[in-house]
């Protein structure tokens, strides 16, 4: 089952040769044998029929979940890389630092997408941040606090739609850490609002969305179309 | 027993829930409305098999967790209970806000626990006794005087919500058959995450540390030090599924980006180890 899953990336680019292609079959072999490696054989007939008029498709089964979460971590990273190119007027210091960590974080979360989804991936999205003032502090906080409670959302909507456990705590291993970010972007806007009631509910409970209603959200800072279509809902 | 309020309770949960339960959903109520105490006396029987069947076979598992995690709310429920009602611990203004927030949450997770343990025919663990100074008992742990200094229990509460993160993330993994559990679980896991990242963040502001910041960095403990290094041991991966994360395509991402950038799991015996001294 590995070398059959294996044989598409060797013959493309010469991924085999690559640090990249390596860490991919590392990835992959890991779930060989299991029922992730069914998942993912169907992941690649469905992949292979792009669909350009219908938008970048994520792809079905749990490759189509790491997808969803590749694409919206290279959103949020977009996002960041931009905010912290020139830092809105009168960003403090400590500002400043956290917002180049969440930063790196939010790259680090991408380029982990990238590599382990290896051929499996969709492309570089183009984003549009045109309603964006990024000279604005309230736009920049604002606009980082809907990233940061979305993906907090998604994360939590998508641990369902998860097959296999390894991916489940991957997920889980980024989602807590967005909740970090979320709850200190919060805190930059108002000290305190970390996981108020438009956060965390009277059960104690934090917000999950499902794919379609996250992606809703995000289309609205994107000019590549997604097409979720392919995508598990139960 | 309130039924309505427990189905409503997992509803809450489970939006799903209620398609998959209606039809008993509605015999139940027209029970529960006509047939008085005989047919309220039947009800725990109705709603056994009703979740066995929604929840299929590794119920048993599922409670497990459930009743490790009631554990560690119980011990977090109670800690904020004490240390919000301690007279001249917690500072007023955002402080005693922040905390009254964190008690309410952990309260609520353990009611929604036990409610949801009872409904799948288990009965919940009972609450121990707690020694906060992590003394067993004794009372005289390395916490001692806990509820009296404000730097100190700060810096136990950061310790038990990065903690309870890492626990929660542990036990994800076996409530992948139940979507509705696993959802409840998730949603609990990143809200103890925001207390934690604001935690951190109140003991940076108190403790004038830039170095404290609201993600873990490395296996460092924030400078609480040795007592608390098993809840961040094994934080400082920074390699993810054999993939290594710093300097990644290219990227300047460095080794305490790439740490802080994922949290890691615990299992549930490293997390009842570190729990233990606090329990009597």
């Amino acid at each position: 089952m590995a070398e059959k899953l294996n044989v598409p990336q060797e013959q493309e680019g010469h991924a085999m040769l690559s640090t990249k292609g390596q860490q991919r079959r590392r990835f992959l072999s890991l779930f060989a044998g299991t029922a992730a490696a069914a998942t993912l054989m169907h992941a690649c007939s469905n992949d292979d029929n792009p669909s350009p008029d219908n938008g970048i498709n994520l792809g079905s089964g749990d490759i189509g979940i790491l997808n969803y979460a590749y694409a919206l971590e290279q959103l949020e990273a977009a996002f960041y890389t931009r905010v912290t190119q020139t830092f809105f007027s009168g960003a403090t210091a400590t500002e400043q630092q956290f917002l180049n960590d969440i930063r790196d974080h939010e790259i680090a979360h991408r380029e982990f997408f990238r590599n382990a989804l290896g051929s499996k991936a969709i492309p570089s999205l183009e984003v549009d941040f045109s309603k964006i003032d990024f000279a604005s502090r309230d736009s920049v906080l604002g606009t980082a606090k809907a990233f940061e409670d979305l993906g907090v959302s998604a994360y939590n909507g998508a641990g369902k739609l998860i097959t296999e456990g390894a991916y489940l705590l991957l997920a889980g291993k980024i989602v807590s850490v967005e909740a970090r970010h979320a709850a200190m972007i919060r805190d930059l806007i108002s000290n305190g609002s970390f996981a108020d009631g438009t956060a965390v509910d009277a059960n104690g409970l934090d917000l999950s969305l499902d794919p379609p209603e996250v992606l809703k959200v995000a289309a609205g800072f994107l000019k590549s179309k997604i097409n979720a279509s392919n995508l598990p809902t139960s | 027993m309130n039924i309505e309020h427990i189905i409503t309770d997992l509803e809450q949960q489970d939006p799903e829930l209620h398609d998959r339960l209606s039809n008993r959903r509605s015999a139940i109520k027209g029970l529960a409305g006509i047939g008085g105490k005989l047919a309220l006396a039947a009800i725990p029987f109705a709603l056994g098999s009703l979740f066995k069947k929604a929840y299929g076979q590794s119920t048993a598992t599922i409670v497990e967790v459930l009743q490790f995690a009631l554990t560690l709310e119980y011990l977090e429920a109670e800690f904020y209970t004490l240390g919000a009602a301690a007279p001249g611990l917690v500072p007023a203004g955002p402080p005693t806000g922040a905390i009254a927030t964190i008690r309410d949450h952990e309260n609520a997770h353990v009611t929604l626990l036990k409610n949801t343990i009872t409904t799948l025919g288990a009965t919940p663990v009972a609450k121990p006794v707690f020694d906060f100074t992590a003394g067993n008992g004794s009372g005289n742990g390395p916490f001692k005087g806990v509820f009296s200094n404000y730097p100190l229990f700060l810096a136990v509460a950061q310790t038990f919500e990065d903690t309870g993160v890492r626990a929660y993330k542990g036990q994800a993994g076996a409530l992948i058959s139940s979507n509705e559990v696993l959802t409840a679980a998730l949603k609990i896991h990143s809200a103890e995450a925001r207390h934690a990242a604001h935690i951190r963040y109140m003991r940076r502001n108190l403790l004038s540390s830039t170095a404290i910041k609201p993600w873990i960095t490395g296996k460092d403990t924030g400078g609480i030090g040795d007592a608390v290094q098993a809840s961040y041991n094994g934080e400082d991966l920074t390699t993810q599924a054999e993939i290594n994360i710093i300097g990644i395509n290219g990227t300047g991402v460095s080794a305490a980006a790439a740490s802080e950038a994922f949290d890691e799991p615990l299992t549930k015996a490293a997390v009842l180890a570190i729990v233990d001294p606090f329990i009597v």
